[in-house]
């Protein structure tokens, strides 16, 4: 089972998470979402344009991502890696301008990388690499970021904080951030918005709203798992 | 290192199987004069010529090598891999071993340096477009990788199924040119070598940008609004181009493609192709024009097949190299 009859709009300085069960189709709309792959059906607009009428530079400009799949080189350093975020803006040969480096060194003090810019990716934890990814996004200097699974593979602590810097990141500069996760607990208590994938009509709005439609109750089986509207957690059914 | 690269010229051009003292090759390039006339006339035309094939081999081999491992994201990846090394053979072994065997066909066994330098191009550029075909109903650089391996064999096939219907003359000629040489090419030859690797470079510096983004994998590539498709195939023709025109010309020589790139990575501690993509050209023309002087023999009247003396020398050169380092990162 496929979600089909999604519908939502994403604001400026929001963040806003896809949530669902396995192979709902979260990536996969994630993805079409940043034209990785093509889409299936219905339309998709940014700022009042079709998704297909933006040529693969502009668009480079308008959309980042940060993917599931490792990064094919571990050998680059954190500062290549992140510096390779300034590519649709560098010339043929991909000269850094100050502007660009100005860019880069912003986007690592916000992710507090900068004293271990230095450092191979091989020499990095999973949450250290995942903020890296962040700051190469941040540094491409786009109005949309979009995540799939940020979170995956990190402990509780990372993962708070992770989130936690998106959504200042989307609070204070304005960008509109949209990330897939299974962690439907804490997307409640830190997202602006939600857009949970239930194969059914697929409610999109703030924590609260969907709480109050219960939009959660029917995510999981009822006798495994349910979800409790007070404290807005998950419990197990024994 | 372009200093390192003049010297090892000098050393190179000076040693051979006829002694001839530095001074005298000094004289003889910089308008000195020589003792004997026949010094001048080895220098200029054997010398020479093999020590810039030696350059241009080395370096465009490197820069093939560093090329493919970057696009299939994968430190094992060489000329030998795509199959195009394999594709330049199979156009080899069908020239010399084929006329004897389709005598009618082929009425003249007309085996001369520039027909088997086109038959070898015209096989690796069979396979290379054979590739490139499937390339592009294949996605996955894994495939890719897996299917010019498999074109490999196929190839190599044909060339035992020839090799074992052929007399032992042919064969033997077959061999020999499948040890690799730099020594055999006339100025003429190694003008077009020159100019095939020379649009092979210029390619790969326009592609410099994309092979950095490519360190990050293809759909991150694509997201900084890169063009896969036009670009990689942009990087599979200046492959093409490096690895098919040396082995038609040189033979097929192993070692060098593969090896070069980690060990300039190894040197220069970066993944950045703005560094790499000039540097591995250098160093593959030093580590050549070193292999070429050690396999004279010097002061011997023997000459060693290359293609040994590139896989004795390089090999556990990579290995010591990996095994100190722990790890194969690209």
């Amino acid at each position: 089972m496929v979600a089909e009859d999604i519908d939502f709009t994403l604001e400026q300085g929001e963040l806003a998470a896809i949530v669902g069960i396995n192979g709902i189709g979260k990536s996969t709309l994630l993805r079409t979402l940043g034209k990785i792959q093509p889409k299936l059906a219905g339309g998709i607009e940014y700022s009042d344009r079709h998704l297909e009428s933006f040529r693969s530079l502009e668009l480079a400009s308008e959309i980042s991502m940060v993917l599931t799949e490792p990064v094919a080189s571990k050998n680059l350093t954190i500062w290549e890696l992140v510096a390779l975020g300034r590519q649709p803006y560098t010339n043929w040969i991909g000269a850094l301008s100050e502007k660009d480096r100005k860019s880069i060194t912003a986007s690592l003090q916000r992710l507090e990388l900068e004293e271990m810019k230095h450092k191979k990716c091989y020499e990095l934890s999973d949450g250290q690499l995942q903020r890296v990814l962040i700051a190469r996004a941040l540094a491409q200097d786009t109005s949309v970021i979009l995540l799939d699974e940020p979170t995956t593979h990190l402990d509780l602590y990372h993962k708070v904080q992770i989130l936690k810097v998106l959504k200042s990141i989307a609070h204070q500069t304005k960008k509109a951030i949209l990330f897939t996760s299974h962690e439907i607990e804490m997307a409640i208590q830190l997202c602006d918005k939600m857009l949970v994938l239930d194969g059914g009509d697929n409610p999109f709005g703030q924590p609260c709203e969907l709480i109050e439609q219960r939009a959660f109750e029917k995510l999981f089986p009822s006798d495994t798992v349910s979800f409790n509207p007070m404290t807005g957690s998950f419990r197990i059914e024994k | 290192m372009l200093l390192a690269l003049v010297l090892c010229l000098g050393i190179n051009i000076s040693s051979g199987s006829v002694s001839i003292p530095f001074e005298d090759t000094f004289n003889a390039f910089f308008g000195g004069t020589v003792q004997k006339d026949s010094w001048q006339y080895i220098l200029w035309n054997y010398r020479l010529p093999k020590a810039l094939t030696a350059v241009v081999v080395g370096g465009g081999l490197a820069l093939s090598g560093l090329l493919m491992q970057t696009l299939f994201r994968n430190p094992l990846a060489g000329p030998f891999v795509l199959g195009i090394s394999s594709g330049a053979s199979l156009g080899a072994a069908l020239l010399i071993m084929g006329s004897s065997l389709f005598s009618g066909i082929f009425a003249f066994g007309l085996v001369n340096d520039v027909s088997l330098a086109i038959a070898a191009s015209a096989g690796s550029f069979f396979v290379l477009l054979s590739v490139m075909v499937v390339a592009s109903k294949v996605k996955d650089t894994m495939a890719l990788l897996i299917i010019g391996l498999m074109f490999g064999s196929i190839t190599a096939a044909f060339v035992s199924v020839l090799a074992y219907f052929t007399d032992a003359e042919k064969l033997q000629q077959y061999i020999y040119w499948s040890y690799g040489s730099v020594g055999n090419l006339s100025w003429r030859q190694l003008g077009l070598l020159s100019g095939i690797v020379l649009i092979g470079i210029v390619l790969s510096v326009l592609s410099i940008k994309v092979l950095n983004a490519f360190l990050l994998g293809e759909n991150y590539a694509k997201s900084l609004g890169v063009n896969l498709k036009k670009s990689r195939y942009a990087i599979i023709i200046a492959t093409g181009l490096l690895a098919g025109g040396i082995t038609a010309l040189a033979g097929p020589i192993a070692f060098i493609g593969m090896a070069v790139p980690h060990l300039t990575r190894q040197i220069f501690n970066t993944t950045n192709h703005t560094v790499l993509v000039p540097a591995v050209v250098i160093y593959g023309a030093i580590l050549m024009l070193l292999c070429d002087t050690f396999a004279q023999l010097p002061t011997s009247a023997y000459v060693l097949p290359i293609n040994a003396v590139t896989s004795i020398i390089g090999g556990p050169v990579v290995i010591w190299l990996l095994v100190r380092k722990r790890k194969m990162v690209f």
